[in-house]
């Protein structure tokens, strides 16, 4: 099967030190693949270089078969690839309704018109209600997000993320800070991600990658220390020694 | 069971783009102005074009998050462009020369709207610092069409839409600057309620998120900079149409300076802050001038000291303290302003 989202040889440089040294992914359609490794392994700057908010020191990046190294971020978003942050990044005095009308309106190709009012097209105004209901921000859709609790937040940077429609999607830490209580929610809900969409995820949290990845990398000190089923992961002894170790430790 | 709610959305979003009973009253208070105050239409056709600078200020700083001290670079290129339309009887027509003028700096807009993609809120003061004061030169360099130093002499307007003649009172020239700042700042409401006014909230807010739904950030900023630039061009023509007369005065600093102290005035990001803004500065202007037109500059930059300093967590937001001490100002300022235009028939 080829693969949709590939990376040759991928590396970034910061000074003199390698933050991604050498890493050669390929993800399979439709998989629900992870990435994990302890941290300063390089897990967040990989998803940077993927979606463009870096640049690759060396290396080329595959979306479909085509080079999009050069490609700027929000083309990468237009053809297919999208992602969420380990630390919310949102819109914080838009409501969650505008936020994701915006990546809506995006990608219908009318977020650039000027001689419409918000709210005049109603495919888009569907759709935003249809994405809001299955996040559950419904409730708050008319609040300013900066004002939502933390767990809706996250709900809503997976919602603004799965507004792009990507093919690809990357999740980096989506479960990261999220009371207990609030957990559950975010769970449910990338488990429910239509199975069309391709997805790389990062995590630390390891039930949930376990119960969720089909196949799992782990990255150590920028490079790729070894891939394969989530099982044979699991029992690889050098896997425990430098990652599950740790994890049991902390 | 969706569409209750899809409905609901809706109106919501329409119901924003609404007229408020504040706007209603702002706008008719300045119709009222035409037939009020007949003695002070001089002053009013200098808010007029102030406002409807500080309004392109406004479109850049407070819905795009781009700071300027250089926004007479365009408001220059409109002068010259009408004042040299109307010598030289290339477009006598005003309106239409108005336009030309707007377009004019427009271009220029978008030529150096991308000298401030990038970097930092002191990068771009520099920037547009810069390129105003090389406006300036060049426009000092090339006497023979400008008019050098002495400024650009015999001017002779045309009348508007060739039935509207300017009068030496200044009626005429006051009702043209409002209707010409009515029109555009329609325009630029509606742009501010469309989802590319949406998007620009959303690169203000960030630029890495926005991207990375798929939004063209550069272009969003060169399109908002350009038009930001055609409606300060536009307002440098008002001045040059309504004085007959361009001078280098119009790319000086003080002119950036000064716009950016109208608008922190009034408070950016929701369309009035650079009219209001130019309301309370023209008359604190003229009222402390009357007070003490030696020392008028040291009350101002005093009153200026105290907003900031009352209002500074707020400058950006465009509510709260500088707003309502905008408010604050406006109703007391015109005091002086009605005593000095009452009737002397009173007789005390």
């Amino acid at each position: 099967m080829p693969a949709v989202l590939a990376t040759q040889s991928l590396e970034k440089h910061f000074g003199g030190i390698a933050a991604v040294n050498g890493v050669s992914l390929a993800i399979e359609k439709g998989a629900r693949h992870a990435l994990i490794g302890p941290n300063g392994a390089g897990k967040t700057t990989v998803i940077n270089l993927l979606t463009g908010v870096l640049r690759p020191s060396a290396g080329r990046i595959l979306l479909e078969g085509e080079d999009i190294t050069a490609l700027a971020a929000h083309h990468r978003v237009q053809r297919g690839l999208a992602r969420t942050f380990q630390i919310n990044q949102l819109f914080l005095d838009l409501t969650p309704l505008e936020t994701v009308g915006l990546a809506i309106s995006e990608r219908m190709g009318s977020g650039g018109q000027w001689w419409r009012l918000v709210g005049s097209k109603l495919e888009v105004t569907e759709e935003i209600v249809d994405i809001l209901g299955r996040f559950q921000l419904t409730d708050v859709m008319f609040e300013r997000t900066g004002n939502l609790p933390y767990g809706k937040q996250r709900l809503l940077e997976i919602a603004l993320a799965i507004a792009c429609r990507p093919r690809v999607l990357l999740l980096d830490e989506p479960a990261a800070g999220v009371p207990e209580a609030e957990r559950h929610d975010i769970l449910t809900t990338v488990a429910a991600l239509p199975s069309d969409v391709t997805v790389l995820l990062i995590e630390h949290d390891m039930d949930l990658v376990f119960s969720f990845a089909d196949r799992i990398s782990v990255l150590v000190n920028g490079g790729l220390f070894i891939e394969g089923a989530p099982d044979e992961v699991a029992r690889d002894p050098r896997v425990k020694a430098v990652y599950l170790g740790e994890s049991l430790n902390a | 069971m969706n569409a209750g709610i899809i409905k609901q959305v809706t109106q919501h979003l329409v119901n924003r783009a609404r007229w408020s009973a504040m706007e209603y009253a702002f706008w008719l208070a300045a119709l009222a102005s035409i037939f009020l105050l007949p003695s002070r239409h001089l002053i009013l056709t200098e808010v007029a074009w102030l406002g409807l600078f500080a309004l392109s200020l406004d479109l850049i700083l407070g819905y795009a998050g781009i700071i300027s001290l250089g926004h007479a670079a365009f408001f220059g290129v409109g002068s010259y462009v009408a004042a040299l339309l109307a010598k030289h009887a290339i477009i006598a027509e005003p309106v239409l020369a108005l336009v030309v003028s707007g377009i004019a700096a427009a271009f220029l807009g978008f030529a150096t709207s991308f000298l401030v993609l990038r970097g930092s809120d002191l990068t771009r003061l520099m920037v547009t610092l810069g390129v105003a004061l090389i406006m300036r030169e060049i426009a000092n360099q090339i006497p023979e069409i400008t008019g050098g130093a002495d400024g650009l002499q015999g001017v002779v307007i045309a009348p508007i839409l060739g039935t509207f003649q300017l009068d030496i009172f200044g009626h005429v020239a006051y009702v043209y600057c409002l209707l010409v700042l009515f029109v555009l700042f329609l325009l630029a409401r509606r742009i501010i309620y469309s989802p590319f006014g949406l998007s620009l909230r959303a690169v203000k807010g960030n630029p890495l998120r926005s991207a990375l739904i798929g939004i063209s950030v550069n272009g969003r900023l060169v399109a908002v900079y350009t038009l930001a630039a055609f409606y300060a061009g536009v307002a440098g023509a008002l001045l040059a149409q309504t004085t007959a007369f361009a001078s280098l005065d119009v790319f000086s600093f003080e002119r950036s300076a000064d716009l950016l102290l109208v608008l922190i005035i009034g408070g950016t990001g929701y369309l009035y802050g650079g009219l209001i803004g130019a309301v309370i500065f023209k008359l604190m202007q003229d009222w402390i001038a009357n007070l003490t037109p030696q020392y008028w500059q040291f009350w101002i930059g005093l009153v200026l000291v105290l907003i900031v300093l009352v209002g500074r967590d707020r400058i950006g937001l465009g509510t709260g303290m500088v707003r309502a001490l905008g408010q604050r100002a406006v109703r007391r300022l015109p005091i002086p302003a009605f005593r000095i235009a009452a009737p002397p028939a009173e007789g005390r």
